[in-house]
């Protein structure tokens, strides 16, 4: 079982690749290339629930990690490993991989072999981007991912696909020039590209304050056009309208949200929560302007775009509200999103197949000839709109509940009115394709419902909306492993304050109940009760006026299992075990909680290397 | 060519680059019943042998000044010759010889004529193997002839490679002769190149060696799908004809995009780390603004490739039956040098580890030059071009 555990990414990230080379290698004979990639993205669907069957709830960190050099110089690392966070990406992804294969079952009638070989290059380059712990292994996949959605875009694109995919592309490349010159800057100063060692050297206040927060910037840049964030959205719904209907459901959302959450965040917890009030903002003017513009599209494919655009910006608004259950309800949101999208692009897939036009005026009248496509649609339109039982409302309740109580009600009352206007749009939808006098469109062709194919597919996902509507603890335990450690580091030592905030200490006041989990979960002291370690953190950065301390960098060594077991363990490890106290040696009390009980009595003066 | 990397003494440096020279300049006028075949001889030649003479002049100076043609001569006399304003003179003049091989701007407008008129062969060979000669014979001036120089050249040839991109970016984003666009994007990556000039020491070194590898691998691979595609004739110089490229012939279709996707710099081909060794060197000179602008250039780049790339990957137009009729046949030959070129490109863009170690062993050599320079880094270039 061990050595499963251990290979179980490699062969998740190996396996459509294989599944590629066989496609390219295998005749183009009838439908020898849908078989082949239906078979290889059911495998990989059952290797990635192997993920959570073995995931140990109880320990937080990375686990199913493998960390062996690729490249000696500069040294990136072939790391990988998921958390709560990326557990659940990667079976989403694993699980609309077979939903992608079936849904361009026949809409891909030709050039099936190039199809599928950059359909699984696509698969592996997302199951990179979510397992990646390692900042170039990450860019790579990240790259990667782009380069089969354009050229899948360009050959099946609808009308222009060619425009569209260049738009795709430029959209999301450039921005990821800045965050490779970041990334480049990062290894510049730590010597490393490995995730743990860039976040504990960013949380210990080792690296330059002024570059990090252009950094943290460039990162954020680079994820917010992929969500997109409001002002950036430009790309989406061409993409959308252009894009075959298996892609088209993956390249929103999920990568984008997910990078935020885990580098920007995770990486810089101080510049980002900086940056969130200006991003709650543009999270609650993308969640309205996203419905606005929604409720006015004639074209489904464009319609379904800027409600993503909505959805995702509440999305964004439950990340940087920067509560525990806002970060919860956000990763449940994206799974759901993920789900719900994926359903809708297949339906609405299917009506573009049988009636050939994506305007919406000219439907109507289609449920009494096509009324399972009309039922299902309805249940995934009202998940998508969060009707309680289903999906959708836990991750809103959750998002919105949070931000009502901790971040803003006057955000949340806005966003609450872009969820209302969600429901307009979508039930009107339902309303202009499915009801109504029947139209010459619907008449003009004769009724041709869902096949088993298409059944197969959506009925499973439809049940999967009702189970996550009713029981999220499935979930949600596993997920929230992954944020004591944005709690903890998010009360780490300030960098950035004075560019950003008047008042620095407001800043690490974070909301007591995840601060005290967190801390008595993390900091090597859980006997000393909630609310000190708290207080002292508090205290460690009034009373540090040298906000960078200039002693030698800590060798955070690669080996001897410092990438097993959470950052959060190990930067505590490293505030308790001699950094620490030279750090806050000033602060007696502060020196007696953090260091450990063998350090407790000499006089503070510890050496600073480990 | 070899020779010219090879050598330690200016003169026979000289007399390398003449013989490199002489012979392109015949092999672009190659086609010598076109019109625009002995065009671009001619013009190649006037300005090849006018940027040749500055070459000849700096060789000159910088004798006058040392009294030696031996470059480790010259490294030590350098910094204590009486005739300093000499040195820098020749220095400069050498520069703009060289500059001028490798189709830098400003010395670059031959590039695009040169490419359009010469056989689609010729520039795949014209493009890299001068061409990394060329770069050679630079890191052996600057890093080994004139290192006390350094705060000299290095804000020169910042500006040199700001300029190459932009201008090569610009020019080419407007070109629809698909061997024009090439040219101009040559021009732009030898900006790229020249960034990792930026670098101090070593890493800068074995970044632009690495960088010519990966160049020269996919270089040769774009220019010999499009000598298929074009034919003989080249009848087909524009992008619209290869729209559909890839339902004509996927596998040339499926490796044209493959290379334009490693001119972009996308990951896991040579090309990204080809551009990575370079700004990551830029980044550790402390030139952090030469590596953002050389990114932005690069998703500049980006657009022309991704059109050439996606219009090989359109559905073709029905109604031209003369272009679909066309499924060029690929040959024995340059199937092995297709294959090649690909391997060539996907192995360093996986394991560039190998190739980088050797081109460090050369950076070493330059560094600390031993009695005699064999040069590692560069016929690492060498062997993957071949």
């Amino acid at each position: 079982m061990n050595a499963i555990n251990n290979s179980i990414l490699t062969l998740i990230l190996l396996l459509p690749l294989a599944g590629a080379v066989l496609v390219a290698l295998a005749p183009d004979r009838g439908k020898l290339p849908n078989w082949i990639t239906l078979a290889t993205a059911l495998a990989i669907f059952g290797l990635t629930l192997h993920l959570p069957a073995h995931f140990d709830k109880s320990a937080s960190g990375f686990q199913f990690a493998v960390n062996v050099p690729w490249i000696d110089n500069p040294a990136i690392f072939y790391h990988v490993g998921v958390d709560g966070l990326s557990l659940w990406m990667v079976v989403l992804t694993g699980l609309l991989a077979p939903v992608g294969v079936l849904a361009s079952w026949n809409a891909i009638a030709e050039r099936r072999k190039i199809f599928f070989v950059l359909f699984l290059v696509q698969q592996t380059a997302m199951f990179g981007v979510f397992v990646s712990l390692d900042l170039m292994l990450y860019y790579g996949f990240w790259e990667l991912s782009l380069v089969p959605m354009a050229i899948l875009i360009a050959m099946y694109g609808r009308k222009d696909g060619p425009k569209a995919a260049l738009k795709f592309f430029l959209f999301t490349f450039i921005p990821s020039a800045p965050l490779l010159v970041a990334i480049l800057w990062l290894y510049s100063q730590t010597r490393s590209f490995d995730f743990t060692d860039i976040h504990n050297q960013i949380a210990l206040g080792l690296i330059p304050a002024g570059p990090l927060c252009w950094v943290a910037l460039a990162f954020l840049f680079a994820f917010a056009v992929k969500v997109p964030v409001f002002p950036l959205h430009g790309w989406l719904a061409d993409t959308f309208s252009e894009a075959p209907v298996a892609l088209a459901m993956v390249v929103a959302g999920k990568l984008g949200l997910y990078s935020m959450l885990r580098f920007h965040i995770g990486l810089f917890p101080v510049q980002a929560r900086a940056a969130a009030p200006y991003l709650i903002a543009l999270a609650v003017i993308g969640i309205l302007y996203g419905a606005c513009l929604a409720l006015v599209q004639r074209d489904f494919w464009r319609l379904l775009a800027f409600a993503a655009v909505s959805h995702l910006s509440l999305i964004v608004l439950g990340i940087y509200g920067f509560t525990a259950t806002g970060l919860a309800g956000a990763v449940y949101q994206i799974l759901n999103h993920g789900v719900v999208d994926g359903a809708l692009f297949v339906l609405l897939g299917v009506l573009y197949d049988r009636y050939s036009t994506s305007e919406i005026g000219v439907y109507g009248g289609v449920a009494t000839k096509l009324p399972r496509t009309a039922t299902l649609f309805v249940i995934a339109a009202l998940a998508m709109i969060g009707l309680p039982m289903l999906g959708g409302f836990i991750g809103e309740f959750l998002i919105l509940s949070s931000t009502f109580t901790g971040v803003s009600k006057g955000w949340a009352v806005a966003a609450a009115v872009g969820v209302i206007l969600g429901a307009a749009y979508m039930l009107w939808l339902v309303q202009r394709l499915f009801y109504g006098p029947e139209s010459k469109l619907a008449l003009s062709k004769p009724p041709d419902d869902l096949h088993f194919r298409e059944l197969a597919v959506l009925w499973p996902l439809a049940v999967l909306m009702l189970v996550m509507g009713l029981a999220p603890m499935l979930w949600l335990p596993a997920i929230e492993t992954a944020f004591p450690r944005v709690q903890l580091v998010v009360r780490g030592p300030s960098t950035c304050l004075s560019l950003f905030s008047p008042q620095p200490h407001r800043q690490f006041q974070t909301k007591g109940r995840a601060c005290g989990e967190s801390s008595s979960r993390y900091l090597p002291h859980p006997s000393r009760g909630r609310s000190r370690p708290h207080r002292c953190c508090r205290h460690a950065h009034r009373r540090d006026p040298a906000r960078r301390i200039s002693a030698p960098i800590p060798d955070l060594d690669r080996s001897a299992g410092n990438h097993i077991g959470s950052v959060g363990q190990r930067a505590a490890a490293l505030l308790a075990s001699g950094y620490g106290v030279l750090r806050y040696r000033r602060d007696k009390r502060l020196h007696h909680l953090l260091s450990p009980p063998h350090l407790r009595h000499r006089s503070g003066n510890a050496p600073a290397v480990i | 060519m070899c020779l010219l990397t090879g050598a330690v003494e200016l003169l026979l440096v000289f007399v390398a680059l003449e013989i490199s020279s002489i012979s392109t300049y015949i092999l672009a006028g190659y086609r010598k019943n076109t019109s625009r075949g002995p065009e671009a001889a001619i013009k190649y030649f006037l300005l090849g042998s006018f940027a040749t003479g500055f070459l000849l002049y700096g060789v000159a100076l910088i004798f006058g000044a040392t009294g030696t043609t031996q470059i480790y001569e010259i490294a030590r006399l350098a910094p204590i010759a009486q005739n300093h304003s000499f040195i820098l003179a020749g220095l400069a003049l050498m520069l703009v010889g060289i500059l001028f091989k490798v189709s830098a701007a400003p010395f670059h407008v031959w590039t695009p004529d040169v490419y359009e008129g010469a056989p689609s062969p010729v520039v795949a060979l014209l493009s890299t193997a001068p061409k990394a000669a060329a770069f050679a014979l630079l890191l052996r001036v600057v890093y080994e002839m004139f290192p006390t120089l350094h705060g000299l050249w290095a804000p020169l040839l910042w500006i040199v490679a700001v300029l190459s991109m932009t201008v090569g970016n610009l020019a080419a984003l407007r070109q629809q002769n698909v061997k024009r666009m090439l040219a101009y994007s040559a021009i732009a990556h030898a900006g790229y190149l020249l960034a990792a000039f930026a670098g101090q020491g070593n890493l800068g070194i074995a970044a632009a060696s690495f960088y010519i590898a990966a160049y020269a691998a996919m270089n040769v691979g774009v220019f010999a799908v499009i000598t298929l595609v074009s034919g003989y004739d080249e009848k087909l110089p524009m992008i619209d004809d290869y729209r559909g490229l890839i339902y004509r012939s996927p596998l040339l279709g499926s490796l044209l995009i493959f290379f334009l996707i490693s001119l972009v710099g996308i990951p896991f081909t040579g090309g990204f780390f080809g551009k990575f060794y370079s700004f990551s060197a830029a980044v550790d000179g402390g030139a952090v603004a030469l590596a953002i602008i050389g990114l932005l250039n690069s998703g500049l780049a980006a657009a022309y490739y991704l059109r050439l790339a996606l219009a090989a990957a359109q559905q073709p137009e029905n109604n031209n039956a003369e272009t679909s009729a066309l499924a060029p046949q690929v040959g024995i030959a340059v199937g092995a040098a297709l294959l090649l070129a690909a391997g060539a490109t996907l192995v360093l863009g996986i394991a560039p580890s190998e190739v980088l170690r050797g081109a460090e062993a050369g950076a070493h050599t330059l560094q600390a030059p031993p009695i005699d320079a064999s040069t590692p880094a560069i016929s690492v270039a060498q062997e993957s071009k071949q």
